[in-house]
């Protein structure tokens, strides 16, 4: 994506950050994102973010893999090689609901973990600017980002008055590359901002 | 009050005094250290077990079936007793990660990562029997229906066999991606607080650059769900698929339409016998007391209980059927030959194991005492073992024609093979033990301040007042 200029806060109670939330919003600041180190229940509402449509998803690859299973076994046991198993039908219907439920969960399971690893941007070697070590640990990390109507010195006061502590700012690529955890990835951030 | 309110009168799920931090050092910690003597002790003799089952399946392998001592009459015995074993001890993890998140069961966060892991190592173990019990390990591909040259010539989708190729596939993949998917915002935790450069790469990798942000937790929460919903249905079929491969043929003693719930009580009994043998070690050794707690184990010696005693139930209908049922092969199948005769012996270590030792559990001290959770649960195991070993043998040892009737003890290799399954088994949870985290991080963290015991001593006071000042006191932090 993009080099950009950020404002980060550090928050340690949820109690704390959903009111601070609703001030970022209120006060017209581009909330970047919040990163926490469990699913806060309730933030993405507060952030204003809409549902997620994954659970749509996962229903369309059930019925794909619902018709893959029936239409299948129908045309190899109809038209492919219509074989006489015991004077059984063609088209046993009750036999093949198990396989067709297998193939429904299957098909719906890995493909909505595949859609989710596409959508998050997770793949094994993706690299991500982290804001702070602590996101994944016990910190409640918000990301205020700079745009060229927001004033940086305005933005940390305002962060810590809203209850935030350790408040910095970060020049960081706001998506996603190739790389490794173990490197530091200066030629990323060298980058000039675009902010 | 943001957050959802919980009555202290319900035991905490994590003792102590925890806040967030103090959560990942207790899981994460063991991860950085070096292991203990004990567990290059474990792990080697997992690997020595692993040896010898490889080459007890090398020489099975090399010199074909017939080094293992089935016959015409028994041709199923040990290898599917042991599939049908571990698969059904794989039901538990999956029990416990997706039934009881449906049911909003707090207390499976402590225990479920670990369960899941157990589950997947469980069913990498019930693979390997039917796959080397075909004897032509190499035509093993011949099972899936792909595209050949000779016709194409189709597998029959009409066979229960079949049918399990599918379902112990799809249960395998599901479960390894429900794991895996809970396993990554844990691995970025470890990532980011980690000192050595080749943790940092090691993770960074496994973890799949998570960050922690709210869109992909909200995703995250979403996949779980499904997955979660997906796999509450898919772990019932897989065994009751499993006992269709015996109740859909026409063996006395096979042929019953009890055999789906039946088989599925069974597994979740001794799949649940098995997650304490191992919880109650892995606590002990990770000093994980705090977090799976004697209320843990209750709560899954209550399941054990109730499993037990519908398990129970079923052989006693299993016999009644055979009375009342009035086909003199399958009364004599259980009256002659299962509960007496020559195998007879089986039939009792299983009804002692399985329905009348369990019945300790009614009574609460029973339930929360470590040692005889942990005997209890091996005893289970053993009686599970029985009750596959009963149903399979006991029902083909004495068939329609005396002269073929006959007796079965294992040879040595296949006791190998299944002394092998324990090593890869172990091998896996060992390996488990140390470089992942045994308990889920992020979910314990969400629940930590509704039923973390600091914050439970927190809502005292909400416990005293009435529901009037409550919900009056609600209102009025709502209003400003």
């Amino acid at each position: 994506m993009a080099v950009k200029n950020f404002v980060v806060g550090l928050f340690d109670d949820e109690a704390v950050l959903f009111p601070a939330v609703k001030k970022v919003r209120t006060a017209g600041y581009k909330l970047h994102d919040v990163y926490t180190p469990f699913p806060v229940h309730g933030l993405d509402h507060a952030m204003g973010l809409r549902e997620t449509s994954l659970h749509t998803a996962g229903f369309i690859y059930g019925i794909t893999g619902t018709t893959t299973a029936l239409s299948f076994m129908s045309w190899v046991f109809n038209v492919d090689w219509p074989l006489n198993i015991g004077g059984k039908p063609h088209f046993p219907l009750p036999a093949f609901i198990p396989i067709t439920f297998e193939l429904t969960v299957l098909f719906a399971a890995v493909g909505m973990v595949m859609t989710f690893c596409y959508l998050c941007q997770l793949m094994p070697g993706v690299k991500k600017h982290i804001f702070h070590p602590r996101q994944t640990d016990d910190k409640f990390v918000m990301v205020i980002e700079l745009t060229e109507k927001a004033n940086a010195e305005e933005v940390k006061r305002f962060l810590n008055e809203a209850g935030a502590h350790d408040v910095n700012e970060q020049r960081a690529e706001a998506g996603w590359w190739y790389g490794r955890f173990d490197k530091a990835d200066e030629d990323i951030y060298a980058r000039p901002a675009n902010a | 009050m943001s957050l959802k309110y919980e009555s202290t009168l319900r035991e905490p799920l994590v003792d102590g005094v925890k806040d967030y931090h103090q959560v990942t050092e207790d899981i994460i910690s063991p991860i950085e250290g070096k292991p203990g003597k004990l567990w290059y002790v474990g792990f080697l003799i997992s690997l020595s077990l692993l040896g010898f089952g490889a080459f007890s399946v090398f020489w099975q392998i090399y010199f074909g079936v017939g080094v293992w001592n089935l016959n015409k009459t028994i041709g199923w015995g040990w290898d599917i007793t042991n599939f049908v074993w571990w698969v059904g001890i794989g039901h538990a993890g999956t029990l416990i990660s997706a039934i009881l998140l449906l049911f909003r069961q707090g207390w499976r966060t402590g225990v479920n990562r670990a369960a899941e892991a157990m589950t997947i190592f469980a069913v990498m173990c019930a693979g390997q029997f039917p796959i080397i019990h075909m004897g032509r390990v190499w035509m093993g591909f011949f099972i899936l229906p792909y595209p050949n040259t000779r016709g194409p010539v189709w597998v029959n989708f009409n066979s229960p066999l079949l049918w399990d190729v599918f379902a112990i596939s799809t249960y395998f993949t599901v479960s390894l991606l429900f794991w895996y998917s809970g396993l990554i915002p844990d691995f970025a935790t470890i990532r980011d607080r980690a000192k050595t450069k080749l943790r940092k790469l090691l993770y960074g990798v496994a973890s799949f650059g998570w960050t922690g942000s709210t869109k992909h937790w909200q995703r995250h929460e979403a996949l779980s769900l499904v997955l979660a919903g997906l796999s509450t249905p898919l772990v019932l079929s897989v065994h009751t698929i499993v006992s269709f491969d015996f109740a859909t043929s026409v063996i006395p003693g096979w042929h019953t339409t009890i055999f789906p719930p039946y088989f599925v009580a069974g597994a979740i009994f001794s799949g649940f016998a098995m997650v304490q043998t191992l919880l109650i070690i892995t606590r002990k050794i990770l000093h994980l007391e705090e977090y799976i707690t004697l209320g843990h184990m209750e709560a899954m010696n209550k399941v054990i209980v109730l499993t037990g005693s519908v398990v129970g139930c079923a052989y006693l209908t299993e016999l009644f059927m055979a009375w009342y049922g009035a086909n003199n092969y399958e009364f004599a199948t259980f009256f002659k030959y299962r509960a007496a005769g020559p195998l007879g012996w089986s039939y009792w270590i299983m009804m002692t194991c399985n329905v009348i030792s369990p019945q300790v559990f009614w009574f609460r001290k029973m339930r929360r005492n470590v040692m005889v959770t942990f005997v209890m649960s091996i005893i289970v195991n053993i009686g599970m073992w029985f009750e596959r070993f009963v149903i399979i043998c006991t029902s083909l040892y004495r068939d329609y024609l005396p002269s073929s009737w006959s007796y079965y003890r294992p040879s040595w290799p296949e006791v190998g093979f299944y002394m092998g399954t324990f090593g890869l088994f172990f091998t896996c949870y060992f390996l488990f033990a140390k470089y992942f985290p045994v308990i889920a991080v992020a979910e314990i963290k969400s629940i930590l301040k509704t039923s973390g015991e600091n914050f439970k001593e927190g809502m005292e006071k909400y416990e005293t007042e009435t529901a009037e000042q409550f919900a009056h006191a609600v209102h009025h932090e709502h209003a400003h």
